[in-house]
């Protein structure tokens, strides 16, 4: 056998300059494309606008697909049924604010800026709980079969969605967003639109609990080994189906919390708005690299920048251009911009 | 003599449609270090990761210390103080060394003296303790995954082919640690297919053939009969001199 290479031996013109750039060059993706789009924009007042917007719109993808791509990590469980917690979400968040919005101000035309937040705890307080039963009932008999998760995975959505019909019946409910939350602060000829705003610190909120949970706590030191190899977690004496379960529950849960925030963000929720933004929350997850919440957090805000950028200067392209960054991303890495190590 | 810690009865185990192990009997004494060689192929692997659970014996039954462990799940096993070496190593590539120690030291934060043990046997993981795991050399992964077998005092530990592909020099630094494992009350079931290693260890010695058991033994009986050596293991043993 040949000796094992040293990690920086072979490349001839390795310089600790050029290593550094290397191991910073997925992070350094998102600068590069926001600069590549300053001058396609030509107006800095609109770049700045467009990227807020892009960054607010990743936010909130990322926290949507955050829960997913551990799924999938932990236990290679393919969850196509994961849209139906945005849905759910936005839908149970949209009740408990009407309601709210009723009680607190009666007559108003907006929503209630307090009510926010008790909707937002009641619809991931629903959606946790739908993904104990979602996990036991749907994922649990399909473990390890991933044609058969994605055929009944696919029918858990469909089933959810009818049942959103049934009990908020067939039409799109508006949410007219808190004055609070609507229109923009100035700055110069600089526009920053306060939702926006408050959808990135509320999204780089949960990314960096996330972060820190994973790395500091033996929780999630559990959760990143059961990632690359289950198997020796268990044979450590750890079990990886709790782990698998409550992982679950925090993804379905802040599936729905995403899905409260877009739908403040499109001031109206459909039953399908979850499956939508589905094709969105899957490139982002196989950009970032299946399992890694860093890479799907650098995935979500390449996608939502993206989407911005050329919903502005060829609106035709939107999504196209998602589904071109992915392909191109996946020639340049092909297990996505940070792989987890994976036996 | 006091009853074995660990006996295997009759052990068969498929995987898939493959009938692998086909009535494995053998008893590890307690206390001692037991070899289990065998040429590639002989079903070595499949036995540890059926005593783990890992894989299910299809019939017949596994006992530790008394206790039927034979179908319990594999956490289950390990909390009964069983500790596992996988031929591959099983390092967490993503964390630090340090951070797999933690999650081998099930019952809190390693203990003072325990990794003080460790690191004079294994130097470099002091040295490389906040280092990704993954950026070790081979025989530092394998020292790792051994240490992390170290880091509580454990039953049995179960380890499997732990001088694959490493350097002389290296095989000599974990000879040097089985042998101060060896003076705990730790039991050591090891998988071996470099002679003189296992010669230097092994109390006892099982040797395995085709999903069967076709010896056993003293070790040291087995070492001074170059005719039986011949017989049980042709020319494996030689190659791996
Ligand atoms: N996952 C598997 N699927 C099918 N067959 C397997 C599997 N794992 C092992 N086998 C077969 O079981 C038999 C025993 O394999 P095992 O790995 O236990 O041998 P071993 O004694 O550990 O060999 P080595 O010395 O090469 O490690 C081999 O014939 C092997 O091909
Ligand atoms: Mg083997």
């Amino acid at each position: 056998m040949s000796p094992v290479p040293e990690r920086s031996a072979g490349t001839g013109l390795s310089h600790p300059l050029v290593e550094r750039l290397r191991a910073a060059a997925p992070i350094l993706t998102v600068p590069v494309l926001m600069l590549l789009a300053l001058p396609a924009t030509g107006d800095p007042s609109a770049w700045v606008t467009l990227t807020l917007a892009g960054l607010a719109m990743g936010m909130m993808i990322f926290v949507m697909a955050s829960g997913l791509t551990l799924v999938f990590g932990l236990m290679d469980v393919l969850n196509f049924g994961h849209g139906a917690f945005v849905s759910i979400g936005a839908f149970v968040g949209a009740s408990v604010m009407l309601w709210l919005s009723g009680l607190l101000d009666p007559g108003g035309v907006t929503l209630h800026l307090a009510a926010i937040l008790p909707a937002m705890i009641a619809a991931m307080v629903v959606t946790g709980a739908l993904g104990v039963g979602f996990e036991k009932i749907i994922i649990r008999p399909v473990y390890g079969q991933h044609l058969k998760q994605i055929l009944i995975t696919m029918g858990g959505l469909i089933v959810a969605e009818q049942l959103i019909y049934v009990f908020w019946g067939p039409d799109e409910i508006p949410l007219p967003r808190p004055d609070a939350l609507r229109g923009a602060l100035v700055f110069g000829d600089v526009a920053v639109e306060k939702y926006r705003l408050f959808a990135v610190v509320l999204g780089l909120a949960i990314f960096l609990a996330m972060h820190l949970l994973l790395a500091r706590t033996k929780i999630g030191l559990l959760i990143r080994a059961g990632v690359e190899n289950g198997e020796m977690v268990e044979a450590l004496g750890y079990r990886i189906k709790r782990l698998f379960v409550g992982v679950f529950v925090v993804g379905s849960a802040l599936a729905g919390l995403g899905g409260v925030m877009w739908g403040l963000y499109q001031e109206v929720i459909t039953a399908q708005m979850g499956m939508e933004i589905m094709v969105l929350v899957f490139i982002v997850v196989i950009i970032g690299g299946l399992g890694s919440v860093e890479g799907c957090f650098l995935g979500a805000l390449l996608v939502g920048l993206m989407a911005n950028y050329t919903g502005f200067l060829v609106p035709k392209l939107a999504l196209g251009s998602n589904i071109f960054l992915m392909v191109l991303i996946l020639m340049w890495r092909p297990q996505g911009l940070i792989p987890v190590a994976k036996r | 003599m006091s009853e074995p810690l660990l006996t295997l009865d009759g052990v068969h185990t498929h995987i898939g449609h493959y009938h692998i192990l086909q009535g494995v009997d053998f008893s590890v004494p307690r206390g001692g270090l037991t070899m289990l060689i065998g040429r590639n192929g002989a079903g070595k692997t499949t036995t540890m990761r059926t005593i783990m659970g890992l894989w299910r014996a299809s019939r017949g039954a596994i006992t530790l210390d008394g206790r039927d462990i034979t179908g319990l799940a594999t956490p289950d096993i390990a909390q009964a103080n069983v500790a596992y070496v996988p031929e591959d190593m099983g390092i967490f590539s993503d964390l630090t060394v340090r951070e797999n120690m933690i999650l081998a030291a099930r019952d809190g934060e390693p203990k003072d003296d325990r990794l003080r043990w460790i690191f004079r046997l294994f130097p470099a993981l002091e040295k490389f303790w906040s280092l990704e795991a993954g950026a070790l050399s081979g025989g530092q992964k394998q020292m790792l995954a051994i240490a992390r077998a170290m880091i509580e005092p454990r039953k049995l530990l179960l380890v499997d082919e732990p001088t694959k592909g490493l350097a002389p020099a290296i095989v000599g630094a974990l000879i040097e640690a089985f042998g101060e494992l060896k003076k705990t009350d730790t039991t050591i079931l090891l998988v071996e297919q470099n002679f003189h290693f296992a010669r230097a260890l092994g109390d006892d010695v099982v040797v395995m053939d085709d999903g069967r058991i076709v010896h056993r033994g003293l070790m040291a009986d087995l070492a001074a009969d170059e005719e039986l050596q011949q017989n049980l293991l042709g020319l494996s043993l030689e190659m791996h001199q």
